[in-house]
């Protein structure tokens, strides 16, 4: 029995205390609110938000509702996130690559890049990024085209937008291209292991990615023509252009800020993957005849991963988090639009900021799941 | 021995109680506000995060502005000393919160008095001292000079949590122009981005555009449109729930205008307790109990006048003679044309 209390005591005791100061606060709380004369509730979600958002992923005016302006926030926070992390793993890993490259310039060129952008604080860049651009950028009126068909001036970069006929034959040309490359690759691994024969499964992926699409805009009837922007004049000195599709500057300064930040840790995640590899490996894979290639493909990349997952995990977390730096210039994430204005708007600070809270937190916890079945996909299976 | 001395520390601590119990006020005990400010020795204020005219730092510290002068007054009456204030600057999203949750006492930062803010989140308008509206700003070579120039996609820079998001919704839907807006946290960015050119308009309290046009790199490029599309009243605000307090403020203000009806200054007042006429008199302390149901002395509104100065004296200094609003347009006494009209002290 006394063996028993000894056990469960001291955590009897943390979850009485957890539970005894998490009630503190709530009841504090309540008692504040009620004194000042707040209320408390989620109603307001339906309400009318009557403010307009600069840019969003799903239709959205003042006349919808607060839910929605939610959902804006929320989803332009997800964008920035995932433009983030792609741009950061690619440069991340092209980084940690260079800077085990025997090359002197490239190897301290890539040193030089991770300790200049890991040291500097992520909202100054930000903001360098933001205001540097709006001060090289030109304005609509003088911006060059490039390709003949973009635009980017100091109001965004506008692209042309693409106007598909049969889009949904040209969609399913390209999922029948991704099945077959998928049933390929599995006959392709069951016939060298069975008879040690090597198909050139790369040539063929590309070739089909390339050509099943092609087909459906030759006999399937599929059309796809731009809508390029056309400058216009709002005043004497004051341009933009229409039509297209617009990406504004704070998306674009954001993604490129947070991405340059990011990649240097990734970079160095990278880096210690691969030396974290035992030479023996390299060696014992050269010895039986791999080429450096095959040697970096199938022994040292598998044992590298391992390593790069875990910590890499970490840093599209921060990403995600660090995107709510947005709010300083202007780019409408889910801290702008949701914890600032809609805040502002309604007062209700607790039911929004603890909204605020548990997205990002079950943002992270997605991200985190996701990275861990890869990881747990990738890792050494004894048999 | 111990007895004894048990007995005496708890008639000690009877007698220490009694005192104080004695020595406040009412009206101070009612008011827990005023008895922290009083315990603490200054008054703690939210300001803006630089908006010359109204409460703009300069690089040694010092506040000045006709909003900081508000909170100026308020130390004057409640603690003796015009500069016993601790100011806190707020973006225009935090302030709120910073005042119900108790972190500041006085909120008076170019504050629009609503009905939601008023009545929903646990706040109470004292009064307005600066009467304003919304306008824009444009670049002078767009040769815009009206809005009704504006052109369908247009994009328009502001601050977010501002009455002015709304305000630029409802005047660009109600005239069917589509607009961009784009949206800052803090008002230095906002002009950064406006000047760089990212934005055709930059839209805000028209005090606000005229203070912030003085922050640009060249001011002489740039006009405050005339329309006016919408009602500022801006004044400070306090917690619901300290009446007391509430009172000390809204009547903080009220004498500093009320002084320049009178022709009271800070150069004079002094002389007027001499005064023939007892409006006068009152004002300066010189007659009534006018204090006693704040739990104040008789001499506070005196002091605020001598330390601050009439709120004439306050525009002047602030906004007249900075260059940023020379005509004092509605913010001119009802004796003289404008709306300035508070009720008497007496």
């Amino acid at each position: 029995m006394n063996f028993k209390l000894k056990d469960i005591g001291p955590q009897l005791m943390t979850v009485i205390a957890v539970v005894l100061v998490f009630g503190f606060f709530t009841y504090n709380a309540q008692v504040n609110m009620e004194n000042r004369g707040i209320d408390f509730g989620y109603g307001f979600l339906s309400q009318e938000s009557s403010f307009d958002v600069q840019f969003s992923l799903i239709e959205y005016d003042g006349s919808h509702s607060y839910f929605r302006a939610y959902l804006v926030g929320l989803l332009n926070t997800i964008l920035v996130s995932v433009i983030g992390i792609i741009l950061a793993t690619i440069l991340g890993v092209l980084v940690g690559i260079a800077r085990l490259s025997p090359n002197y310039l490239i190897n301290k060129f890539a040193a030089f890049y991770v300790e200049f952008f890991r040291n500097i604080p992520l909202l100054l860049q930000i903001f360098f990024w933001y205001f540097a651009a709006l001060r090289a950028l030109p304005l609509p009126q003088d911006a060059e085209a490039m390709f003949g068909i973009s635009f980017l001036t100091i109001k965004g970069l506008f692209v042309p937008a693409f106007i598909w006929e049969n889009f949904n034959i040209f969609f399913y040309s390209i999922v029948a291209a991704i099945v077959a490359i998928i049933v390929i690759r599995t006959h392709a691994k069951k016939v060298q292991e069975n008879q040690g024969k090597q198909i050139p499964v790369l040539l063929i992926s590309i070739g089909l990615i390339f050509i099943l699409p092609l087909l459906s805009f030759l006999i399937g009837g599929v059309r796809l023509s731009f809508e390029i922007p056309v400058l216009k004049q709002l005043a004497t000195t004051s341009f933009r252009y229409e039509g297209g599709v617009s990406l504004p500057p704070e998306l674009i300064a954001l993604a490129l800020s947070l991405s340059l930040y990011t990649a240097t840790f990734i970079a160095e995640c990278v880096r210690a993957g691969i030396q974290g590899v035992g030479k023996g490996q390299k060696e014992a894979a050269a010895s039986i005849g791999l080429t450096p290639n095959q040697v970096l493909k199938l022994v040292v990349m598998p044992q590298a991963l391992r390593i790069i997952i875990p910590p890499t995990t970490n840093q599209y977390l921060n990403l995600t988090k660090n995107s709510s730096l947005a709010a300083a210039i202007a780019y409408p994430d889910l801290v702008l639009v949701f914890a600032g204005t809609a805040l502002m708007q309604t007062g209700k600070a607790i039911e929004i900021v603890s909204i605020t809270m548990f997205t990002y937190l079950s943002l992270s916890i997605s991200i985190s799941l996701l990275m861990n079945w890869y990881n747990n996909k990738i890792a050494i299976t004894e048999k | 021995m111990f007895k004894y001395l048990k007995q005496l520390t708890s008639l000690v601590a009877m007698v220490a109680v009694l005192f104080t119990f004695t020595t406040e006020s009412m009206a101070a005990k009612k008011s827990k506000t005023l008895k922290n400010t009083q315990k603490k020795g200054f008054v703690r204020c939210g300001v803006s995060q630089g908006l010359p005219g109204f409460s703009n730092a300069d690089a040694a510290g010092n506040w000045t502005g006709v909003d900081v002068d508000v909170c100026r007054a308020v130390a004057a009456a409640v603690l003796g000393d015009a500069n016993k204030v601790k100011f806190t600057p707020l973006s225009a999203k935090e302030r709120f919160t910073a005042l119900t949750s108790g972190e500041i006492d006085i909120l008076s930062r170019n504050t629009t008095w609503t009905l939601s803010r008023d009545a929903d989140i646990g706040l109470t308008f004292v009064g307005v001292n600066f009467y304003d509206g919304q306008g824009f700003m444009v670049r002078k070579s767009s040769g815009i000079t009206s809005t009704s120039q504006f052109k369908n996609g247009i994009s328009a820079c502001t601050n977010i949590g501002t009455t002015t998001e709304l305000n630029m919704r409802d005047f660009f839907n109600s005239r069917g122009i589509s607009y961009e807006p784009v949206a800052f946290e803090k008002a230095d960015e906002v002009v950064a981005a406006y000047d760089a050119g990212r934005c055709d308009t930059y839209t805000t309290d028209k005090s606000g555009l005229a203070a912030q046009r003085t922050k640009m790199k060249n001011p002489d490029e740039h006009i405050v449109l005339p329309e006016t599309i919408s009602k500022e009243p801006l004044g400070p605000v306090v917690r619901q729930g300290d009446p007391v307090w509430e009172d000390i403020v809204r009547w903080s203000l009220n004498t500093m205008i009320e002084a320049e009806e009178y022709g009271i200054t800070s150069a004079n007042a002094d002389s007027m307790k001499t005064s023939d006429n007892p409006q006068i008199k009152r004002l300066v302390g010189a007659e009534g109990e006018m204090g006693a149901a704040f739990g104040l002395d008789n001499e506070w509104n005196l002091r605020i006048i001598k330390q601050v100065g009439n709120y004439g004296e306050s525009y002047k200094r602030n906004i007249a003679d900075t260059g940023i609003l020379p005509d004092r347009g509605p913010n001119e006494l009802w004796t003289k044309g404008g709306i300035l009209y508070v009720p008497p002290s007496r």
